[in-house]
């Protein structure tokens, strides 16, 4: 009685397809990253120890570790979000809690979403040309997250915009009922309960950071700048006006410029590399999820 | 928890001052408080570390003088080396090493942006005039080891010399030779896959690429379109040696035992040789250029940079041009321009 | 239906203190700067790339048609000096494409399932690990293309070096899947269940649902996700610079080196002198390229707003 029909066989083998077809197209692009992941870190294993993140780069680059370059991409990640984080919060609490719904308002937010496509090397140029010459800071540490900043400043824009925008109105118009102004509202309702959104907003831009070369290249990284082996100055080896070492400008140079470096020691940076960069984050990510089943609203 | 019961909490408290004050709410007192924390905790932590990092790296930089190289490429391994083994022996001199370039590191020495410069081939008359004119002193070139410039080839390859003209007519404009077969010996198959010879360049203002142009190629002919142009004096020897097709040119230092060298000769047919260290130094190898550091003016020997050009010289300094595989050279040596 | 949250404002403040009103009004000031700072910066990287570029215009040396259909890029010639970016322009159209060609069903394929074939852990899981891979760094993407799958591409193609076009496209749409995967996804997710249950009702099953109702309904977020896609593809350098080859020249075949625009600025503006023609003319490919990518992401945030009217 309940028999189907040649037609209805061929819709839900149809359906069948498609699902299995679809399911295969996330397969395909999540297990070859994890097999290339996972060879990465198979060819590094020899090379990866607590050694090679502690020490400096050795023997002409060809042993030791990574410290430099690590350290170097902690500059630059920390120079570059106390420059673009204040600025990028501001401005997402600006389209968020103060534009009204206007042509200008659209501009400024067609102007973040450009700025974020603008291609990486763009920004290197834009940073040479204004920061480096212009501003005259030369290659230096200072110039590298000047342009950096400007760079991450659109992806912290919206997602402090994005965070702002989860706090229910509701709470806004209590605070506003009594009285509070704009801005008192924003510190003492808005702010503390978006928080954890912008934290994480600006975690996952810190990953980003501190995997780009593009921006840097012409602007204040180095091949070679040495850190000292122990004291004080082995944390914060660069000052603002100095050009420094880099992570990923580091496995660049390892793959085209370092002679005789072995094949374990380039797999090992660049598993360093994005595993700090997976780390950070992961942990963001986490982060979020946790404050997501934590919501009180 | 909406909006009511906060306007609610509002009217029914008495003391009106507080009304700004959120942590009236009963019901969200201990989160709300937990986050504001973090919030100032978050800040607080951020400005106190910048502000240290500042005034620590103020401190530090008082007592330390640092020397900017930037330069040739083919010479960045050992800049780097001489960099790391100078700040043992003279601890207070930081040394940044920067790979980009002849051609770079001459106009950054122009504009004052590095204190020497390392170049793989001479300068040109142009870039001289511009040293003079931008910084009114003459650059001074040391020559502190000899590089022989090495045709890598794939160890399959069955090709194992060339001459100078082959090699024009490889990387030259309008090339003559594109395929292996029209090389190979006889009873040598050359699989299709692999017959397209693929040359190997590099970016277009590295020392090594204008030199080998210059010698080779000659001044009256461009290079051909179409070569893969390696980032650096590593990645030619690293393409070449996945590539069984590929030659490519680079520094002798960066042989490796995944690459073979071609030996050279200056007229087909002639006598080939290959680039070892003695070749180079009695001047058989055809294409030997002189590996130079560049100042400006005479660099005084009381001066950060006139010691560290000193000690290059010495036999902690030449002993690393030899460990990178480079000729070394006895005694301190200047570069003649001809139009200087 | 969101509210138009931006346009609900607070009632003016019935206390009038002139202390707090200063810092009121100052800390607005300041976040008003802050947020038309993106505008600014928008007009300054435009304003200093091109300023750069702008003497080509009258210089002798340098013509514009020249520029756009040569494919000679001799920019040290002794002889005579060329700039033609036809070859990078082909490269870099090519490249975007051919990766496209692969990201595209893909990062489709893995929206749809994400949002409508799967749930629960499942679904947060895979989400996760697709956004992680958005982290991955481009110079590791290069370096794992140089490494592992160029390698790989010569073993199974007829292709004679490892570094060429289909590698960098197989880089290329690894990198630009996961924005299209989630902004298709979030597109799919914004047509109302409504719609969903309207369709079963008539007897549809999923996939009917999918491929007649939602794909109509979302087609401009899946637009602009795949232009989104398109936009990271132009712009990306270091993955292109390590993998492509840099190689000028038309490609022939898919597994031919070429040399794309983002590659040729990285590799060369770190070596030009100041000021001179070639100097100029690395600074005119980037206002190409600013221009290319400022359409791409004009397009797509039109396409969006289309959806955020519709919708």
């Amino acid at each position: 009685m309940f028999s189907s029909t040649p037609r209805e066989k061929r819709r839900r083998k149809i359906e069948r397809i498609a699902a299995v077809t679809c399911f295969l197209f996330t397969m395909l692009l999540v297990v070859p990253v994890l097999a290339i992941l996972t060879y990465l870190v198979v060819r590094a294993w020899p090379a990866l120890s607590l050694d090679f993140i502690l020490e400096n780069p050795q023997n002409l680059m060809q042993s030791g570790g990574i410290w430099a370059p690590l350290v170097g991409t902690f500059c630059l990640v920390w120079l570059t979000l106390a420059i673009s984080a204040p600025i990028g919060i501001l401005a997402g609490i600006y389209l968020n809690e103060y534009a009204r719904d206007n042509w200008f308002t659209r501009v400024v937010s067609l102007a973040v979403v450009n700025l974020a496509g603008v291609p990486s090397i763009v920004h290197a140029l834009f940073g040479f040309g204004a920061f480096v010459l212009t501003l005259g800071m030369g290659k230096s540490l200072l110039a590298a997250s000047c342009t950096m900043s400007v760079m991450t400043l659109p992806v912290i824009i919206t997602s402090t915009r994005e965070a702002l925008a989860a706090v229910p109105i509701s709470f806004r118009m209590a605070c506003w009922n009594m009285g509070a102004t704009r801005w008192q509202t924003i510190r003492t309702i808005v702010l503390p309960n978006s928080m954890s959104g912008i934290l994480t907003g600006v975690i996952l831009q810190i990953s980003r950071t501190a995997g780009e070369t593009a921006p840097i290249l012409f602007t204040g990284v180095v091949f070679y700048a040495p850190v000292a082996e122990s004291g004080f100055a082995s944390i914060l080896p660069y000052s603002v006006d100095q050009p420094f070492m880099a992570m990923s400008m580091h496995l660049f140079t390892l793959m085209t410029q370092v002679r005789g470096v072995s094949e374990e020691m380039q797999y090992a940076t660049a598993v360093a590399l994005v595993g700090l960069i997976l780390l950070i984050s992961g942990g963001a990510i986490g982060l979020r999820t946790w404050l997501r089943n934590h919501r009180r609203w | 928890m909406t909006d009511v019961n906060l306007i609610e909490h509002h009217f029914s408290t008495k003391n009106s001052e507080c009304i700004f004050d959120v942590r009236l709410n009963p019901f969200r007192v201990e989160l709300r408080s937990s986050r504001r924390e973090l919030l100032r905790l978050v800040s607080c932590g951020f400005f106190t570390s910048s502000m240290l990092w500042t005034t620590g790296c103020a401190i530090r930089n008082s007592a330390i003088t640092s020397i900017r190289i930037n330069g040739s490429d083919t010479m960045v391994n050992l800049a780097q080396g001489w960099a790391e083994r100078y700040h043992r022996v003279e601890p207070m001199v930081e040394i940044q090493v920067l790979g980009a370039g002849s051609g770079v590191g001459i106009a950054d020495l122009a504009d004052g942006k590095c204190d020497l410069a390392t170049s793989s081939r001479p300068m040109k008359e142009k870039e001289f005039h511009a040293v003079v004119e931008k910084t009114k002193c003459k650059p001074v070139g040391y020559i502190v080891g000899y590089d022989a410039m090495a045709m890598y080839v794939h160890p399959g390859n069955p090709v194992k010399s060339l001459s100078l003209e082959q090699l024009a007519e490889i990387y030259g404009d309008r090339p003559q030779l594109t395929k292996w077969s029209q090389l190979t010996v006889p009873n040598c198959k050359v699989p299709p896959k692999h017959d397209e010879i693929i040359p190997i360049a590099r970016q277009n203002s590295s020392g090594t690429y204008s030199y080998f142009h210059d010698t080779v190629i000659g001044k009256k002919r461009d290079y051909r379109l179409g070569t893969v142009d390696a980032n650096g004096s590593k990645d030619v020897v690293a393409i070449v040696s996945h590539t069984p097709s590929a030659i490519g040119y680079s520094g002798m230092g960066y042989k490796t035992d995944a690459v073979d060298w071609l030996s050279l000769s200056v007229k087909t047919g002639g006598p080939a040789f290959s680039p070892t260290l003695e070749n180079a130094r009695s001047g058989k190898y055809p294409i030997t250029r002189p590996l130079i550091i560049y100042s400006r003016g005479t660099a005084n020997i009381d001066s950060p940079e006139g010691k560290f050009l000193h000690w290059i010289y010495s036999n902690e300094g030449q002993e690393l041009v030899t460990q990178l595989g480079y000729v070394p050279v006895e005694q301190q040596e200047l570069i003649q321009h001809a139009f200087a | 239906m969101r509210l138009p949250e931006s346009d609900i404002q607070p009632p003016r403040s019935a206390r009038k203190r002139w202390a707090m009103d200063l810092g009121e009004s100052s800390i607005e000031m300041l976040i008003r700067l802050c947020g038309w700072s993106s505008i600014l910066f928008v007009l300054m990287i435009f304003f200093f790339v091109f300023r750069e570029a702008f003497p080509l215009i009258g210089n002798s040396e340098f013509s514009f048609k020249e520029f756009f259909t040569s494919i000679n890029w001799r920019p040290t010639s002794e002889i005579r000096e060329t700039y033609g970016v036809l070859a990078m322009i082909v490269g870099t159209l090519s490249v975007t494409g051919l990766s496209m060609l692969f990201a595209v069903p893909l990062g489709l394929g893995a929206a749809v399932f994400l949002s409508e074939f799967c749930t629960g852990h499942v679904k947060e899981t895979l989400k996760i690990v697709i956004e992680l891979l958005a982290a991955i760094p481009s110079v590791v993407w290069g370096f794992i293309g140089y490494m592992v799958v160029g390698p790989l591409v010569v073993e199974w193609t007829d292709a004679a070096i490892g570094v060429n076009l289909l590698t960098s496209s197989i880089l290329l749409a690894l990198m630009s899947v996961p924005v299209i995967v989630s902004v298709g996804e979030d597109s799919l997710k914004a047509v109302p269940d409504s719609f969903r249950e309207a369709s079963v009702a008539l007897g549809a099953n999923r996939w009917e649902t999918i491929y007649k109702v939602l794909f109509p309904a979302a087609k401009n977020g899946l637009l602009a996700a795949v232009l989104l896609g398109v936009g990271r593809a132009i712009g990306e350098t270091m993955a292109v610079l390590m993998a492509t080859g840099h190689s000028t020249r038309i490609p022939h075949s898919l597994v031919d080196p070429i040399r794309t625009l983002t590659a040729t600025i990285a590799s060369e503006m770190g070596e030009v002198s100041r000021g001179s023609t070639h100097y100029q003319v690395l600074f005119l490919i980037g206002v190409l390229l600013f221009a290319m990518t400022f359409l791409v992401n004009l397009i797509a945030d039109l396409v969006v707003r289309g959806i955020r009217k519709n919708g």
